[in-house]
C-alpha cells in the first residue's frame, strides 16, 4: 500500500541533551544582546546587538510558537493531501519543493515596504523599531501569514476576499472587497511616491533606473525569440546589464545628458503614470516577467550582501535608544506620538495585512504537505522582518543630524545646506553645512529633504558596505541602493497595477459578463485606465503636497495595510470559533485585539485629533481660516498652495475614515457569527473533506533522518510499482 | 610529500564544494522554471509520447501567465 505512509502528526520525541544545550545556548544569546540594548545609555551600542537579538528571538519563535500553533492549534496533518496534490494541473496546482516554494513566497510578500517603515520609524530611536519589528513578527505577522495560508489551503487556496464572503457574510465580503482594492491603490500610490522622491532632482538615478525598462524589454525578447527558457542565461546578462547602468549613471554628466535627465516630481510622476497603464497592458513575457527575475534575483543578492556587510562592517548606532520625539510626537518625519503611530508607521516586517492576499490565493496552490505551512507561513515572514532589521540598522547609523536633514520636508529644511543645518539645531541635533555638503559630495546626489525613506536607507547602505568592503565606492553603492529599491517598487506597480485590473474586471463582470473576459482588449485597457488613474490621482496628491507627501500619506498607507491585517485576523478568529477551538483563540485574538486598538486609534486621531499636525480635517480647517483671513500657513508660499493643502487633506481624511468604516463593517459581521459560533459550539465551514495523501516530503528546511528514510523508502517504492506497470 | 591525509581532506573539501555547487545550481534552475522543461521531456519519455518543442512549450507557459495575476507585496 503506498497511502498513509506519512507518519502521524505528533512525533513528539524527548529531545536530546544536545539540542537543549543548543536552544539554552541560543536564548542566553538572545538574552545577553536584549539586556544590552536595553540597558545602554549614552555610550556606543554596536548595530550587531540588534542583529542578533533578533536571530536568536526568531530562532526561539520558530522553534517553539511556530511549532507550538502547527501541532497543538492548527493540528497540520501530513496524512491529509493538500490541494496542490489532490488538484495538480501543471499551472495554479502544483506540488512544489518546499524550499522552492519558500523562495517564491518569500519574493512574493518582501519588497519595498520592509525598507521603507523602519527607516521613517528611526526618528523615535532604535529601539522602539526594534521592539516592535521582533515582538510583533513573532505574535502577529507571522502568526497572520501561517494561519492565512493554513485555513486557504484547507479550501482549495481561496482568496481571502472569497472566504470573507463565505464564511463571515455578503455584507463582510462586500465591505472586504471594497478595502482590498482601495488599500492597493494607497500601497501603489505611496510606494510610487518613494520612487519619485528618490529620483526627483537625479540625473544619475533617472539614467539607470531608465535603463531598466529597455534591459527588461531585451531580456523578454530574448526569452521569447532567441533563447527559451534559458531564464538563469537571460537572468545573468541582465543582472550585468543593470550594473553597467549604475556605473554608466555616474557619467550622465560627463556625457551632457545631466540637463536632459534632471527631472521635478510632476514630470517623473506622469511618466511613471504613463508606464504603469503600459506596462499593465503589454503581454507579461515582454517587460513584466523579466523584470521580475531581476528584482528578485537582486532582491536576495541584496539582503545576503547586507548581512555580510553588517557583520563585516560592525557599525555603531549613531541614533538615540528613544529619542524625545517618541513622546512628544512631534517629530519631523512624521507627526503623532510613539503609540500608536511607531506601530503603523512599521507595517510591513512586523505585521502586514497585505501578505494575506499571497497567503490565500497562490501559495496555498503549491503547498506539497501540510505540516510545511510552517515553514513557508511563519518562516517566510521572519525573513521579512529581517529584512527590515537590517533597514532600521541602515537608518540608525547615519548621523542623526543629517537623518533629519534628509527626512524633514522641504518646507522645514529650506532645501539647502545652511537652513537645513538651522532647522535641525532647532529639533535638538547639529550637523555643519558642510558636514551636509560632505555627505552630498560622498555619494554624488543633494541630500536635503530627501523624504521618502529609500535616500536614507541607500546612504546609510552606502556608509555601510563602504566600511565593509572598502575601495571608496559609496556613491556607486548609493545608487545601487536606489536602483534596488525603485525596481522592487516598479516590479510592485506593474503586478499590482494588473491584480487590481484583474479585481475590477472579475467584480464588473459579475453584472457585465463580456467586462470579465480577461482577453478582450477594451475591457483590460479600460480596466487598467481605471486602476492606474487612482493610483496615479493620490501619487499626484503627494507629489504636490506642500507639506511632504510622505509625511501626509505614509500614515494612511501604514493604517491601511493595518487595517488589512485587522480584516484577516477577523476571518482566522471567526474560523477559530467556527472549527470549536475556542481554547486557542487568543493566537490569533490576541494580535487582533492588539491590531484593532492601533488602528482604531491611528485612524480615530487621524480623523478628529484638532491637532492640524495629525488630524486631517484639523489640517484642512486651520489651513482655510487662514486662507480666508488672507493669511499663509504652515508650508505653503503662495494661496494656490493653500488650496491643495485644503484639498488633499480633505481627501485624506475622507479615504482614512473610509477604511476604517469598512473594517468596522467587517468586524461587526464577523462577531455576530463569533457568537452564534461560541454559543453552538461550532459551526459548519467551507473546509474541504480530508482525502488521503500519497506524496512524501519532509516538513522543514532541513530533512530529519527519520525524513530522509521515509523519502527513500516511498521513492523506492515508487519505482518499482512504476517499473512493473510500464 | 606522502600527504595520503592530507589529499583525503582534500578530496573531501571537493567533494563538498561539489555538492554545494550542485545544490545552487539545482535551486535556481527549479526557483526559476527552468527546470521545468527537463521534468515535461522526462515526463513525455515515461509515458512514451514525443514531446513539443522548447519553444512551443515556453510559449505555453507565457500564456499561463498571461492569463493569472501574481500579486508582488509592498
Amino acid at each position: 500500500m503506498s497511502t498513509s505512509t506519512a507518519a502521524p502528526p505528533s512525533r513528539s520525541s524527548r529531545p536530546s541533551p544536545a539540542s537543549i544545550a543548543v536552544w539554552v545556548l541560543v536564548a542566553v544569546v538572545g538574552a545577553a544582546c536584549w539586556t544590552v540594548l536595553a540597558l545602554s545609555r549614552d555610550e556606543e551600542v554596536s548595530a550587531l546587538w540588534i542583529l542578533f537579538a533578533a536571530l536568536a528571538s526568531y530562532a526561539i519563535a520558530y522553534r517553539f510558537y511556530a511549532r507550538f500553533i502547527g501541532r497543538k492549534v492548527l493540528k497540520l496533518d501530513d496524512r491529509r493531501a493538500t490541494p496542490a496534490e489532490r488538484l495538480e494541473n501543471g499551472a495554479d496546482f502544483e506540488v512544489t519543493d518546499r524550499r522552492v516554494l519558500f523562495g517564491h513566497h518569500f519574493a512574493a510578500i518582501a519588497g519595498a515596504g520592509p525598507l521603507v517603515g523602519p527607516v521613517l520609524a528611526a526618528q523615535m530611536g532604535y529601539l522602539p523599531g526594534t521592539i516592535w519589528i521582533i515582538v510583533g513578527v513573532i505574535f502577529a505577522g507571522a502568526v497572520q501569514d501561517m494561519v492565512v495560508l493554513f485555513f486557504s489551503m484547507r479550501r482549495d487556496g481561496k482568496s481571502l476576499g472569497q472566504m470573507i464572503r463565505e464564511e463571515i457574510g455578503v455584507v463582510g465580503g462586500t465591505a472586504a472587497l471594497i478595502a482590498v482594492f482601495a488599500i492597493m491603490i494607497i500601497i501603489l500610490a505611496v510606494l510610487s511616491l518613494v520612487v519619485v522622491n528618490a529620483l526627483a532632482e537625479s540625473p544619475w538615478g533617472v539614467f539607470s533606473i531608465g535603463l531598466t525598462i529597455p534591459i527588461a524589454l531585451f531580456m523578454g525578447f530574448y526569452l521569447r525569440y532567441l533563447r527559451p527558457g534559458r531564464v538563469l542565461e537571460t537572468t545573468g546578462i541582465g543582472v550585468v546589464l543593470l550594473l553597467l547602468a549604475i556605473i554608466g549613471g555616474g557619467y550622465v554628466e560627463t556625457w551632457g545628458l545631466g540637463e536632459a535627465l534632471t527631472l521635478d516630481k510632476e514630470t517623473l510622476t506622469l511618466l511613471l503614470v504613463g508606464y504603469g497603464f503600459v506596462a499593465s497592458i503589454l503581454p507579461v513575457w515582454m517587460l513584466l516577467t523579466p523584470r521580475d527575475y531581476l528584482s528578485t534575483f537582486m532582491k536576495v543578492g541584496v539582503i545576503i550582501l547586507l548581512a555580510v556587510g553588517l557583520v563585516l562592517a560592525n557599525p555603531v548606532l549613531s541614533t538615540d535608544a528613544v529619542t524625545p520625539f517618541a513622546s512628544s510626537g512631534e517629530g519631523p518625519v512624521f507627526a503623532g506620538k510613539l503609540f500608536p503611530f511607531l506601530f503603523i508607521t512599521i507595517a510591513c516586517g512586523a505585521l502586514s495585512g497585505f501578505h494575506a492576499l499571497i497567503s490565500s490565493g497562490t501559495t496555498p496552490k503549491l503547498v506539497a504537505k501540510e505540516r510545511q505551512v510552517k515553514m513557508i507561513g511563519y518562516g517566510g515572514m521572519l525573513m521579512e522582518s529581517f529584512v527590515a532589521i537590517s533597514a532600521l540598522i541602515a537608518a540608525c547609523v547615519i548621523d542623526p543630524g543629517l537623518y533629519f536633514a534628509m527626512n524633514s520636508p522641504v518646507g522645514a529644511t529650506g532645501g539647502d545646506a545652511a537652513s537645513a543645518s538651522e532647522f535641525v539645531a532647532t529639533l535638538g541635533f547639529s550637523i555643519t553645512p558642510d558636514a551636509l555638503n560632505a555627505a552630498a559630495a560622498s555619494v554624488e546626489e543633494e541630500l536635503i529633504s530627501r523624504t521618502g525613506g529609500a535616500p536614507t536607507l541607500a546612504f546609510g547602505i552606502s556608509q555601510i558596505f563602504d566600511t565593509a568592503f572598502g575601495g571608496g565606492l559609496a556613491a556607486f553603492w548609493y545608487h545601487f541602493a536606489i536602483m534596488f529599491e525603485a525596481l522592487f517598487i516598479l516590479t510592485a506597480v506593474d503586478a499590482g497595477t494588473r491584480v487590481g485590473r484583474f479585481m475590477l474586471q472579475d467584480t464588473i463582470g459579475n453584472v457585465w459578463p463580456k467586462f470579465g473576459d480577461t482577453s478582450w482588449k477594451p475591457a483590460a485597457w479600460g480596466a487598467s485606465a481605471v486602476v492606474v488613474a487612482c493610483w496615479g490621482y493620490m501619487l499626484y496628491v503627494g507629489v504636490t503636497d506642500p507639506l511632504g507627501g510622505i509625511n501626509q500619506l505614509f500614515p494612511l498607507f501604514g493604517i491601511a495595510n493595518q487595517l488589512l491585517a485587522a480584516i484577516a485576523l477577523t476571518l482566522c478568529v471567526t474560523l477559530f470559533l467556527k472549527h470549536g477551538w475556542l481554547k486557542w483563540v487568543w493566537v490569533p485574538g490576541i494580535p487582533l485585539a492588539w491590531d484593532l486598538v492601533v488602528t482604531m486609534t491611528a485612524s480615530y486621531q487621524k480623523v478628529f485629533s484638532d491637532n492640524p499636525a495629525i488630524g486631517y480635517f484639523a489640517q484642512a480647517d486651520a489651513t482655510r481660516t487662514a486662507r480666508d483671513a488672507g493669511e499663509l500657513r504652515g508650508a505653503a508660499t503662495n494661496a494656490d498652495q493653500m488650496d491643495v493643502i485644503i484639498r488633499n487633506s480633505t481627501t485624506n481624511g475622507v479615504l482614512q475614515a473610509t477604511f476604517a468604516l469598512l473594517v468596522i463593517v467587517i468586524v461587526a459581521n464577523a462577531v455576530l457569527i463569533w457568537v452564534k459560533a461560541v454559543r453552538a459550539g461550532s459551526l459548519p465551514t467551507t473546509e474541504v473533506p480530508a482525502v488521503p495523501s500519497e506524496i512524501v516530503a519532509p516538513a522543514d528546511f532541513v530533512a530529519t533522518k527519520e525524513e530522509k528514510a521515509e523519502l527513500a523508502a516511498w521513492e523506492a517504492e515508487r519505482s518499482t510499482t512504476a517499473g512493473t506497470r510500464s | 610529500m606522502g600527504g595520503g591525509a592530507l589529499d583525503d581532506r582534500g578530496d573531501a573539501v571537493v567533494t563538498a564544494l561539489r555538492r554545494a555547487v550542485a545544490g545552487v545550481r539545482w535551486y535556481l534552475r527549479e526557483f526559476s522554471g527552468e527546470s521545468r522543461w527537463d521534468a515535461y521531456v522526462a515526463a513525455c519519455a515515461a509515458d512514451g509520447t514525443s514531446p513539443m518543442s522548447r519553444r512551443e512549450f515556453e510559449r505555453h507557459r507565457d500564456h499561463l501567465r498571461e492569463h493569472s495575476a501574481q500579486g508582488r507585496c509592498c
